[in-house]
């Protein structure tokens, strides 16, 4: 661990040093395990019951087919398990309240958002990642769809939006209605544009790559038809 | 978040005898606890995980009904063959509530306890909100309310019910099956939700530590001609403006039996048997849906921002209605 308390002599110096320092500090915060937050903090209103200490507990996450042991409080989200604690940060935290979609991962193949479960809540479920949707170094279809497609600018919300559309086509390959399908009686329905970005609308993107984007899903749905 | 205990509940009875630890909260999907825990609107102590006590299927019942257990998913619900042949208004609301994602989460007990999304309850920043913080005021009545009610609101409280499924449960005229510590008991739909009067704080009449068991729908009278009209700012991913649930049983030309159901209009899904009864042994025209629909809104009381919300629940209603009258 570099010496902190020592004065830098120039310029180069203070890059190495802040560069140390954070290194260090990400390391202390992978050891207190999260919630980062102290868990005896004030409470914020003084009508709130005082809050517990509530310690971590063992449990058991199968993620992309390999089982992880975790130790984590109740209230660490899906999400922060999988960034912060298991380094899988190909899924994105965006709002963090369940309106962008950026945190979507599969749960035993269901989409789901990963800011709005608890990972205490999923031992034994198959969870998948946007980590986990290639074959090895094989692209899986959406993905080599995405580049040919040009569906994404930025880059931010593209696990998510992948994530989302492997489920997609599942469900629109299942024959689900949607708020668009003009009869829900029937059991099954057409791979329509409205229909792709009705069953899309819980993914957000602020680059606005949306017409790319139900391309993409448009030519792998078409191959997974055919 | 704050700090969370947590148990999860291997049955009902164990769900019941959990739950009545101080300051517990069941959990199903979370959608909307853990995004009002986050908020630190809700601030439970303790959460009692009810995903593994057995509550998520959808059967056939003995009078040809459907029993939707508590903790079936929006998603399975709207997709089940039964659903979708036998009740397609149920189907249509909850396919325009939320997103693929949600659905996928959400329950249907949570869905009959989904909390409103008034701003000035949903961010502790405001201090005036009966239902967050009773006595503290109502800080919508005098403020942004463009999404707020105009029927049944009181003086302590303009806020709406947000969801979808409760508009198509009130038309369906479905039945909460509820257990708690003094057993078991069936509650009405159009009596599961509250006014808000004077106590907005509470939004349900569901009793301390009991647990919804099921939904049951009654034989289906509806599934030809049912419509789920929803009007939002956009066209998915949104909470409704106003929504109107319509569901008609005609005998050739002529209604036999019709039902209407409006959202995002009131702190309940709000029908009036007096409207309904009026299409009643006539044929079904714009002129009778008019009525109807006024009817429906008489009494109707707008807010500064939501004025235009009486015309458009209007003709909301006539268009459901017409919809419902065409659809099969």
């Amino acid at each position: 661990m570099p010496d902190q308390t020592s004065q830098p002599a120039n310029e180069a110096d203070v890059d190495t040093a802040r560069r140390g320092f954070m290194q260090s500090a990400l390391l202390v915060a992978g050891a207190t395990q999260l919630p980062l937050a102290p868990a005896n903090a004030t409470p914020a209103t003084s009508a709130s019951p005082a809050t517990p200490v509530v310690p971590a507990r063992a449990l058991t996450l199968n993620i992309n087919g390999a089982d992880h042991q975790l130790s984590l409080e109740p209230r660490v989200t899906l999400l922060d398990a999988l960034r912060e604690v298991l380094g899988l940060t190909g899924t994105k935290k965006g709002c963090d309240r369940g309106q962008c979609g950026a945190c979507t991962v599969l749960v035993e193949g269901r989409r789901v958002n990963a800011c709005l479960t608890l990972a205490i809540m999923h031992q034994g479920a198959k969870i998948t990642t946007i980590e986990g949707i290639a074959q090895g170094e094989q692209l899986a279809p959406i993905q080599a769809a995405f580049i040919e497609h040009d569906a994404f600018q930025c880059g931010y919300c593209t696990p998510g939006q992948i994530c989302s559309a492997v489920a997609c086509i599942a469900e629109m390959k299942a024959g689900t209605a949607s708020a668009v399908t003009p009869n829900v009686r029937e059991q099954t329905i057409a791979f329509t544009d409205p229909e792709i970005r009705e069953r899309m609308s819980g993914n957000l993107c602020r680059c606005g790559a949306y017409n790319n984007i139900v391309s993409a899903i448009q030519a792998v749905s078409a191959n997974a038809r055919a | 978040m704050r700090a969370i205990d947590f148990d999860q509940a291997a049955d009902p009875a164990a769900a019941i005898r959990l739950i009545q630890q101080p300051h517990s909260k069941f959990i199903g999907g979370g959608t909307n606890l853990l995004d009002l825990m986050k908020g630190d609107v809700e601030q439970p102590l303790r959460l009692i995980d009810i995903n593994h006590i057995g509550l998520d299927r959808i059967d056939e019942l003995a009078d040809g009904g459907l029993r939707i257990g508590a903790l079936a998913r929006n998603s399975d619900t709207a997709n089940h063959p039964l659903v979708r042949t036998r009740y397609p208004l149920l189907s249509q609301a909850l396919l325009s509530g939320a997103s693929p994602q949600l659905r996928n989460m959400a329950t249907i007990g949570g869905n009959l306890l989904q909390r409103t999304r008034c701003p000035y309850f949903m961010d502790t920043a405001f201090a005036m909100c009966n239902k967050r913080a009773p006595g503290s005021g109502c800080g919508a009545r005098e403020g942004v309310n463009r999404m707020h009610a105009i029927l049944g609101a009181s003086s302590a409280c303009i806020a709406v019910n947000p969801s979808d499924m409760n508009v198509a449960l009130a038309a369906l005229d479905a039945v909460v099956q509820v257990s708690g510590p003094k057993g078991e008991r069936s509650i009405p739909i159009g009596d599961f939700h509250r006014l808000p009067g004077t106590m907005p704080q509470v939004d349900t009449i569901l009793q301390p530590a009991e647990l919804i068991t099921a939904v049951d729908l009654p034989p289906p009278s509806f599934s030809r001609h049912a419509h789920y009209l929803k009007v939002r700012e956009r066209n998915s991913y949104a909470f409704a403006l106003v929504s109107a649930a319509a569901a008609l049983d005609m005998d050739g030309a002529v209604v036999r039996q019709a039902r209407i159901a409006l959202g995002g209009v009131a702190h309940k899904p709000w029908r009036v048997p007096a409207a309904e009864a009026l299409l009643i042994g006539q044929p079904l025209s714009e002129e009778r849906s008019l009525q109807a629909a006024r009817l429906l809104l008489d009494g109707a009381q707008a807010f500064q921002d939501n004025g235009f919300k009486i015309k458009l629940a209007e003709r909301a209603v006539v268009r459901a209605l017409r919809e419902a009258g065409e659809s099969a």
